[in-house]
């Protein structure tokens, strides 16, 4: 009887491998990839005009077409605000909840595999592969917590780690796995040589947004000015596009840097009070925030016009829109360079 | 060879939600049911095709029109 498991896949080379080492045995695998809202995947190559000629390819599908399995890619968006909103074992360096993360998406794949009548569940996790959702203590949470307990195999590192059901029972022959701890990236270099693969995915940071510096501020800003850590994905995707400044705490501009990120902003005038440069070529602004006052949108058309060709004018005209309602021209002086200081850029 | 059966509006969404819508409805369907999708990402171009080639299914034809991208998919025998 051939055993079947299911390989949690993020793109990335570790559970390529650990897939890989698992269909050495014999085994069927396939892929299963989760999609939070907060993953780099995607967005930002379609949304900026400068990343669109580089090739567009989603890592996870590139890992299942190197393998050959098929990969079944679950939209996870709603349920996974509860993670980041408010995870039981905390943050990592910046707003990534990478504990919880793992938990939840194990967790995921066990219900998938009792539904699919797959035997167990892979990752390409390695001990001390990272500070926070890779430690040898951590392992054995992940394992309880998600309920998959002895089904849940790291081939990477399974030497290291007290058998599990299918090496116990025999469905995976447990010496021909590994033995990887640590931060070093050089055995699954050598690993992925010996294997082949070539053109993998080395992510610096993690497999989302939520490890970044930048993002993660914009984020928090987010939730300390709407007083609650809610947020839809429209929210998150915003948050990874244009420039942000926030002059006072009552409202928020999102500026647009170039023409693919005027394309995107323009699909959400519906939703948003606008202001575009009309006397110049100039950037699309959304803002955030609601009944300003005439002092603060003519802040807000000052800063606009601040990145606009008419920078340096005596004055620009702009159209202000709300919600794609009324609009009417605004005139101003665009406001000068010294008079935006750098503490209203959130970043 | 049957006509599209189905058409899916994912415009305005990003990889891989196009992908995933597909993925959602073609798997309710029968083999050889056509299934054509209106995208804007222009990742789908290579993200679609890509999912099809592994999940056993046939990508009949893809166009771009105004920086929309259509593309028409038949379920393959592999794919359930
Ligand atoms: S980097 Fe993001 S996706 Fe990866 S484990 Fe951490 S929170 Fe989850």
């Amino acid at each position: 009887m051939t055993r079947k498991a299911v390989a949690l896949i993020s793109g990335g080379l570790d559970s390529l491998l650990a897939a890989r080492l698992i269909q050495q045995q014999g085994i069927h695998v396939e892929g299963i990839n989760f999609y939070t809202g907060f993953c780099v995947e995607g967005h930002t190559h379609a949304i900026r005009k400068k990343d669109r000629d580089k090739v567009k390819r989603n890592n996870a599908l590139w890992v299942a077409e190197q393998l050959g399995i098929k990969l079944h890619i679950i939209d996870i968006v709603e349920e996974y605000k509860d993670i980041v909103i408010n995870p039981k074992h905390g943050y990592g360096a910046n707003l990534n909840p990478c504990l919880d993360c793992k938990i939840f998406m194990v967790q995921k794949a066990y219900e998938w595999i009792q539904e699919n009548y797959f035997d167990f569940i892979i990752t390409g996790e390695v001990i001390g592969q990272r500070p926070m959702s890779q430690r040898k203590q951590t392992m054995p949470i992940v394992s309880s917590e998600s309920g998959a307990e002895d089904l849940l195999l790291r081939p990477l590192c399974a030497q290291n780690l007290p058998p599990t059901k299918p090496e116990v029972e025999d469905w995976v022959n447990r010496h021909l796995l590994k033995d990887f701890s640590g931060r070093s990236r050089k055995p699954q270099m050598a690993l992925a040589k010996k294997f082949g693969f070539e053109n993998y995915a080395q992510p610096a940071g993690g497999c989302c947004f939520l490890t970044d510096l930048s993002y993660s501020v914009k984020l928090q800003d987010l939730w300390s000015n709407r007083g609650n850590k809610q947020y839809e994905i429209d929210d998150i995707m915003l948050l990874k596009v244009g420039r942000h400044i926030r002059p006072e705490p009552a409202f928020k501009l999102i500026i647009a840097r170039e023409e693919g990120e005027n394309r995107f902003l323009t699909g959400y005038k519906g939703q948003f009070q606008t202001i575009k440069t009309v006397s110049h070529a100039g950037p699309l602004a959304l803002i955030e925030g609601d009944s300003l006052s005439a002092a603060q949108l003519e802040l807000a058309c000052a800063i606009t016009a601040r990145f606009s060709k008419g920078r340096e004018a005596d004055s620009v005209e702009l159209l202000y829109a709300d919600h794609e309602k009324d609009s009417r021209t605004v005139r101003v002086k665009p406001l000068p360079a010294q008079e935006l200081p750098q503490e209203w850029y959130i970043a | 060879m049957s006509d599209v059966a189905i058409e899916l509006d994912a415009r305005r969404l990003f990889c891989p939600m196009p992908v995933i819508r597909l993925q959602d409805c073609i798997n309710r369907q029968l083999v050889g049911t056509r299934v054509k999708i209106a995208c804007t990402d222009p990742g789908v171009m290579n993200d679609i095709p890509t999912w099809c080639r592994i999940n056993g299914h046939k990508v009949i034809s893809s166009q771009e029109k105004d920086h929309e991208y259509i593309l028409i998919v038949e379920k393959g025998k592999d794919g359930d």
